[in-house]
């Protein structure tokens, strides 16, 4: 087998990479979820396999993570996001020891060992506050694109200050700061802030500890990345392919169980024998 | 490892399940007895499980009813969202306590309940142990008239500069309580029309001391390897016995008979058996885990299935020593100077309760060797500040200063719109993916 697979299927987008036995990055693909959470999985597969023309006899073993982890109906093991982003992120930035992963609905600061491996974790509670639902509902009631909003929040000479911790409220506030003569930029400046502020507490609940690699969509996000620097006072670690870091880790559990397969006979990890 | 002298009685295999099916039968029965006394008009004397001081009660025989738990029966049996919702349309804030507002709106609906009817108060008796409680029987005063009688425990929340029994302290305090529990008993006399009966309250006190001895020796019994009982859930029924029945000639030949069970399942190496089409089975036991706060009420069962997926058992909980006013510490009363002992074990039981919930660092200290806890679960509710208040350092001490792994899941003992399975499953996960990779290193 040459290949192995990981697909990452959250609340807003589905991911799917492709490693080689040299975990280099071969093939990726990033859709919309939708309704169809199993469909979503199939085609984020199918398409990152056809990046590079690989046939997918030659992938030995995939594993499915995210909220729809249990969906990924041809995935050989589920592993959570929390466990695939921290294995990503140290793959990415060896030197990573936290990594701050922001994505649809939860944020989640994780404590990592030099092998990627979870030392500790904590998220958002059940509210989507801090996330990037947030920074949705802000675009949402400014009717700017989403891929828009960290590049304007930039802009801000005057940021405001969001006090709503509710995503649902958000958007009332933003449309009452709107009429109260607020610029967008600072309007949105101050929502990257709140967000930020956030995850700044999740982070300190972790314990924070240099490096500290950001990942997941939000990722993608410049204001929210100034943001982050801001309140942490230190430069993060930001790879282009931030948003695949959970499907990177997910490969890359895929690839230890492959080794694993090749070295001892057996198809399935140690930690599969265990759970 | 087996914890010492697991007896050698000549129980069998029948005594296996057997503590589990008592309890749930005393239980229904001890309901049965209070929609008895509701249907025929008569009230109980409402108690709360930090400091009921029931042996009072029980001396005068007056029927004992204790809100919290008719509250969380509400959400066990998965009806606790229509009690809520009465009373948030009734006024109440849905920040307030969700035991507090299942009782405002069992008592709207005239006590009805699903596992009967509960009277109306005829008196409450309650302590500082959490400050709901005054609020919440300052609701029955005002519906019902009701005496409260509300018993100050004097401490403090640092459990280094506490007053110790023998210290000239821990006799004013001891004095202090005394005093209070003088008054209590003047209310009973009024509200029973009966005198005080000093060797039927001595009599109730043996049994109190049996079922905290042997209540006492279950909780260590669990050491053992297989752990011979879920403390989470099956310590949920023994700690509902260990309130209802305290200081009943019931409650003692239960707790012994536990005591028996327990034993013969030590020395049989019979751990938690899980029914299953196939009969009982033993349910795997790789992790050790130790439960610090309430269980999850309203998905109780699918709460612990989320831990036994990965072989999880909890084998400590907190939830047994403040969910039952400290009574499992196996503290006894001195027969010879009833009154006195009663305030003075009662002011060290209490401060227990209250020190499990406070200080669960310095307990998780004293038990995490004894009972080889592999990792430590930590459950703020939304409904109770007093027992989630502090959490969050208690597990920063936990992971930094006892090494052991930790998990935070926030939710609610009541209310199922706060709680979000799907959230709280992919937590665990994550939890257990990091328990089995780390002992893999260990391993290594």
């Amino acid at each position: 087998m040459k290949y192995a697979g990981g697909v990452d299927v959250g609340s807003t987008q589905t991911k799917a990479v492709i490693i080689d036995k040299k975990k280099k990055i071969v093939g990726r693909c990033l859709i919309d979820t939708g309704g169809d959470v199993t469909r979503a999985a199939e085609n984020a597969f199918s398409q990152a396999l056809m990046d590079e023309g690989i046939d997918r006899s030659e992938v030995g073993y995939v594993v499915g993570t995210g909220y729809g982890r249990y969906k990924v109906t041809f995935g050989d093991r589920q592993v959570t996001e929390i466990s695939c982003h921290g294995r990503g992120a140290a793959h990415m930035f060896p030197g990573t020891r936290t990594v701050l992963d922001m994505g649809g609905q939860d944020t989640k600061a994780i404590k990592v060992l030099p092998s990627g491996e979870i030392q500790d974790f904590c998220m958002n509670d059940k509210c989507a506050a801090g996330t990037g639902r947030f920074l949705g509902a802000a675009a949402k009631a400014l009717d700017i694109p989403l891929s828009e909003l960290g590049e304007i929040a930039l802009k801000s000479g005057k940021p405001v200050r969001i006090s709503t911790t509710c995503t649902v409220f958000a958007e009332a506030e933003v449309l009452s700061w709107l009429g109260k003569g607020k610029k967008v930029e600072d309007i949105l400046w101050g929502v990257h802030q709140s967000i930020a502020a956030r995850s700044f507490g999740l982070l300190v609940r972790v314990g924070i500890n240099d490096e500290i690699t950001f990942t997941g969509g939000v990722a993608k996000n410049v204001g929210m990345i100034k943001a982050m620097e801001d309140k942490l006072r230190r430069k993060l670690n930001v790879s282009d392919d931030s948003h695949f870091m959970g499907a990177l880790g997910a490969a890359l559990f895929a690839l230890d169980s492959i080794i694993s397969e090749e070295t001892s006979g057996r198809v399935t990890g140690k930690e599969r024998e265990i759970a | 490892m087996a914890p010492e002298g697991a007896g050698s009685s000549a129980a069998g295999p029948e005594v296996v399940g057997r503590g589990i099916e008592s309890g749930a039968r005393m239980f229904r029965e001890w309901f049965d007895e209070l929609t008895r006394v509701a249907n025929a008009g008569g009230g109980a004397a409402y108690v709360f499980v930090i400091g009921s001081f029931n042996e009072i009660l029980q001396s005068f025989d007056m029927p004992v009813t204790f809100p919290e738990m008719n509250s969380l029966q509400t959400a066990i049996r998965r009806v606790s969202s229509d009690y809520l919702t009465m009373a948030e349309d009734y006024g109440y804030s849905s920040d307030v306590c969700g035991y507090v507002k299942a009782d405002l709106a069992l008592q709207l609906k005239g006590g009805a309940h699903p596992m009967g009817r509960v009277p109306k108060p005829s008196m409450a008796v309650l302590t500082n142990g959490c400050n709901t409680y005054i609020k919440w029987a300052e609701i029955w005063e005002r519906l019902y008239g009701i005496p409260v009688v509300t018993i100050d425990i004097p401490g403090t929340r640092s459990p280094a500069s506490k007053s110790q029994p023998g210290s000239e302290d821990f006799a004013f305090e001891q004095r202090y309580v005394l005093g209070q529990i003088k008054e209590l008993i003047a209310v009973c006399e009024y509200v029973t029309k009966k005198k005080f009966d000093i060797d039927k309250f001595r009599e109730v006190l043996s049994y109190a001391n049996e079922m905290s001895l042997s209540w006492q020796r279950v909780v260590e019994l669990n050491q053992n390897r297989p752990a011979v009982y879920n403390a989470m859930t099956d310590g949920t029924v023994f700690l509902g016995v260990a309130n209802a029945f305290r200081g009943t000639k019931e409650g003692a030949v239960y707790f012994a008979d536990l005591v028996e069970e327990m034993e013969y399942r030590v020395r049989h190496g019979i751990g938690v058996l899980r029914k299953t089409e196939n009969g009982m089975v033993p349910v795997d036991q790789k992790f050790r885990l130790s439960l610090v706060g309430t269980p999850c009420y309203p998905i109780f069962r699918r709460f612990d299935d989320m831990f036994a997926k990965f072989g999880g058992i909890f084998v400590y909980s907190s939830y047994m020593s403040f969910g039952s006013g400290g009574t499992c510490a196996g503290y006894t009363y001195d027969l010879d100077r009833p009154l006195e002992s009663f305030a003075a074990t009662q002011l060290l039981m209490s401060r227990d309760a209250m020190d499990s919930m406070f200080h669960q660092a310095l307990v998780l200290e004293q038990t995490a060797g004894k009972f080889a806890i592999d990792g430590v679960i930590f459950h703020p509710i939304k409904s109770c500040r007093t027992v989630s208040t502090g959490m969050a350092d208690q597990r920063r001490y936990v992971t930094e200063r006892l090494g052991l792994p930790t998990l935070i899941l926030e939710s609610d003992f009541m209310d199922p719109q706060v709680i979000s399975e799907a959230q709280m499953k992919n937590r665990v996960d994550a939890f257990f993916e990091g328990l089995i990779s780390r002992r893999h290193q260990s391993a290594a």
